[in-house]
């Protein structure tokens, strides 16, 4: 479903390369986990699949279902089915989270020319997903991640993402800042989003997450490319022997 | 792919979706002012010999002030002789009921989504229309009188409630108040009025829309509210006006007074012609309003989402003679490409305990420049009189400008007066994060604006609150980008 093909990317104002080369494929059902040193390029790699400014791309490929994904605007790739859980979500003071959700699943639906969600199955819907990732009821009517603690901000967007039900999950950090408990429910979150229509990119940095929710395949990302692909084992090879070591091997 | 910054530039094109005008027939005055146009007015209105007289006595001294230049607007001087002081549709005589108006007025009121009729769309409002410089209707004005309300335009009130009109005309903004005031004195040609008797609950919204149409016109209305002991009211006030090259004059006075317990609730959605992308045309909204808590326990309370006009000058205010009165000010203004606004409140603390609230939520964009200027005075009898303000500022874009101006004067040492201020951006973060969950960047941005007005949208009676949400995105349409 979504094919990337030696990316080249650069930041500021294009001087300065982060993704030099980097390919991967994703298929339906699949789970990536993307684990890289500081400065690889992984969130690099979340923004530019979900259209963020700033982020030159200078060379290579992205399609996704088939059609070319660069050439998309941000909101038409939410409704093309990408969603991005973000490692730094914002506030959006004044917006209940609540009202927010629900302008952003019709939003979607509009775009995908289905009809709005009614208010009733809204909430029904909206109740039933917040229990299961363990927002609380009050932290849905607050404003959207005003003042939410690091761990809230980050079950806030698996709430959002089990809402809008997307084809292409990319979570980007989503276990910085979680203490065990709030991991283990982001975890079932996502585990509940696993089927055999949709993808998953899971970027992290630690092992941790990824023996909750278990990734068919591991890819290690250094200096803007994919260095080293395996199964999960390689995850936990890469938490005995660190980047050095491992890529030294590779190298 | 568009910054915040850009987008925001983007919308500016869009066109203001008011701006057509209707063919009708007007009965105008020749353009110009003077003694016999005023005389002409006075005549046209058939005014009682008093009222004839306070406005020749207005005029007279009109004559004798200059138009205040401390406001932080800018415009060419305006020719005061080169504007029709009165201009009506052409009709007999007022239509005894709202089947008998004008086709062509009737179907301007229904494309601007207030259609002149008694029904559910607007069931839980009464509405006054004022067309130039005459109200031609009044909805519901039965309902009201059974509990003794009166709501009908000001030239009725001055034939039918002399008594009340000749107490109360004036008494809160005086001819001779300020120069916009003392024109409008001079010229007035209607507007509403509202008188709620004793204890009475007004059970709907009462609301006036004013509508613009001739060229080169003044529009000079008169509003004049009264709540007598123990009773509320709230009242909307709306307008729009045609798309035109040239500026328009709108000096409005609205007048409220509010004796003991009493309660007045104005709100008011302004919506004038603000002139095309480059600052051509547009609307010059040069308006006092001011209400007297003049009982104990009063309140009044403005509530303003401005997002029209070429240039804003007002600051609606309260004077907090009543003890344990209370005044409020809730306000949006929003500027957009070349829009002026300098606009604010007063609070005159008078009696004791009296409190006050502001809440200013201002945003600018394009190249538009806003100012907020307030004036919180706690009088040497406010004793224990508090006031808090909040102004916050949003800027969108980089060639816009906010600024804030408060006054507070302190005379009495147990009052307290407090005063908050901020300026944000929308910030690129945030239409990411909008838009990377389906939200197109229109949207976006009014919805961020939205959330930053939040506390003035809820004040708003909920029959209007979704329109103003609506008009705040129109207004910033073409503003990121």
């Amino acid at each position: 479903m979504l094919k990337i093909s030696d990316l080249h990317v650069a930041v500021d104002g294009g001087s300065k390369p982060v993704l030099k080369g980097l390919t991967l494929e994703v298929e339906p059902g699949e789970v990536h986990a993307i684990m890289g040193p500081n400065g690889s390029g992984k969130s690099t790699l979340s923004y530019v699949l979900a259209g963020r400014d700033g982020y030159d791309v200078t060379g290579g490929t992205v399609r996704f279902e088939g059609a070319d994904l660069l050439e998309l605007e941000v909101e038409e790739r939410a409704a093309a089915g990408i969603f991005l859980a973000m490692q730094y979500p914002v506030e959006i003071p004044g917006v209940a989270n609540n009202y927010f959700l629900r302008q952003s699943l019709n939003a979607l639906r509009r775009a995908r020319g289905e009809p709005e969600i009614s208010a009733a199955d809204f909430i029904k819907k909206l109740r039933a997903v917040a229990e299961q990732v363990g927002v609380g009821q009050e932290l849905i009517k607050r404003d959207v991640n005003a003042g939410f603690s690091g761990g809230e901000k980050k079950r806030n967007e698996i709430l959002q993402m089990v809402m809008l039900e997307p084809k292409l999950c990319v979570l980007d950090e989503t276990d910085s800042g979680l203490d065990i408990d709030a991991l283990k429910t982001v975890a079932d979150g996502v585990n509940s989003l696993r089927s055999p229509d949709r993808g998953m990119i899971v970027i992290t940095h630690y092992q941790r997450l990824l023996d909750y929710i278990v990734p068919d395949f591991v890819h290690i990302l250094a200096d803007g490319r994919i260095r080293k692909t395996g199964g999960k084992e390689l995850a936990l090879e890469l938490e005995e022997q660190g980047y050095e070591q491992l890529l030294g091997e590779a190298a | 792919m568009a910054t915040a910054l850009e987008t925001v530039q983007d919308y500016a094109a869009k066109a203001y979706k008011y701006g057509f005008s209707t063919a009708i027939e007007s009965d105008m005055a020749p353009k110009g002012l003077n003694e016999d146009i005023v005389r002409l007015i006075s005549a046209k209105k058939n005014d009682p010999e008093w009222l004839a007289e306070w406005r020749l006595e207005a005029f007279r001294r009109w004559l004798t002030m200059e138009e205040p230049t401390w406001q932080k607007v800018h415009y060419p001087p305006i020719d005061y002789q080169d504007v029709h002081y009165y201009a009506a549709p052409k009709i007999k005589e007022r239509p005894k009921s709202l089947d008998e108006i004008d086709p062509e007025i009737r179907s301007t009121y229904d494309k601007l989504g207030i259609p002149i009729k008694e029904q559910e769309i607007l069931a839980g409002v009464a509405v006054d229309y004022v067309w130039d410089s005459v109200s031609v209707a009044t909805t519901f004005r039965a309902k009201l009188e059974e509990l003794g309300i009166i709501f009908c335009s000001v030239s009725e009130a001055v034939h039918d409630h002399p008594e009340l009109v000749r107490k109360y005309l004036g008494s809160v903004v005086p001819a001779g108040d300020n120069f916009f005031a003392a024109l409008n004195a001079a010229v007035f040609t209607d507007g509403s009025f509202v008188y709620v008797p004793k204890g009475v609950r007004c059970p709907m919204e009462l609301s006036t829309y004013f509508r613009i149409n001739e060229m080169n016109t003044g529009q000079f209305e008169r509003t004049l509210i009264i709540a007598e002991a123990g009773s509320y009211v709230s009242y909307l006030e709306g307008c729009t006006a045609p798309q035109r090259d040239e500026n328009q004059l709108h000096a409005a006075v609205v007048e409220l007074i509010a004796l003991d317990d009493a309660e007045i609730k104005y709100s008011t959605v302004q919506n004038w012609y603000p002139g095309n992308a480059e600052g051509k045309g547009g609307i010059y909204n040069f308006v006092t309003k001011r209400g007297t808590c003049r009982g104990k326990r009063s309140k009044i309370s403005w509530t303003q989402v401005e997002t029209g006009s070429a240039i804003t000058w007002k600051y609606p205010s309260c004077i907090l003679q009543g003890d344990d009165s209370v005044g409020e000010f809730y306000s949006v203004a929003v500027t957009n490409n070349a829009q002026q606004a300098d606009t604010g409140t007063k609070m005159i603390h008078i009696g004791k305990r009296t409190r006050s609230r502001i809440v200013s939520k201002g945003i600018s964009a394009g190249r538009a420049d806003q100012t907020y200027r307030g004036l919180v005075r706690m009088q040497k009898g406010a004793e224990g009189a508090r006031n808090h303000t909040q102004c916050d500022s949003m800027l969108i874009g980089d060639k816009c400008g906010a600024h804030t101006v408060p006054y507070i004067e302190i005379k009495n040492r147990t009052a307290q007066a407090e005063h908050e201020a901020t300026t944000s951006k929308i910030s690129d973060d945030q239409l990411f994060y909008c838009r990377s969950r389906g939200i197109p960047e229109e949207d976006a941005v009014a919805l961020i604006v939205n959330g930053f007005c939040r506390e003035v949208m809820n004040e708003l009676p909920m029959e209007f609150a979704v329109e103003a949400r609506k008009l705040l995105g129109i207004s910033l349409e073409g503003s990121v980008g």
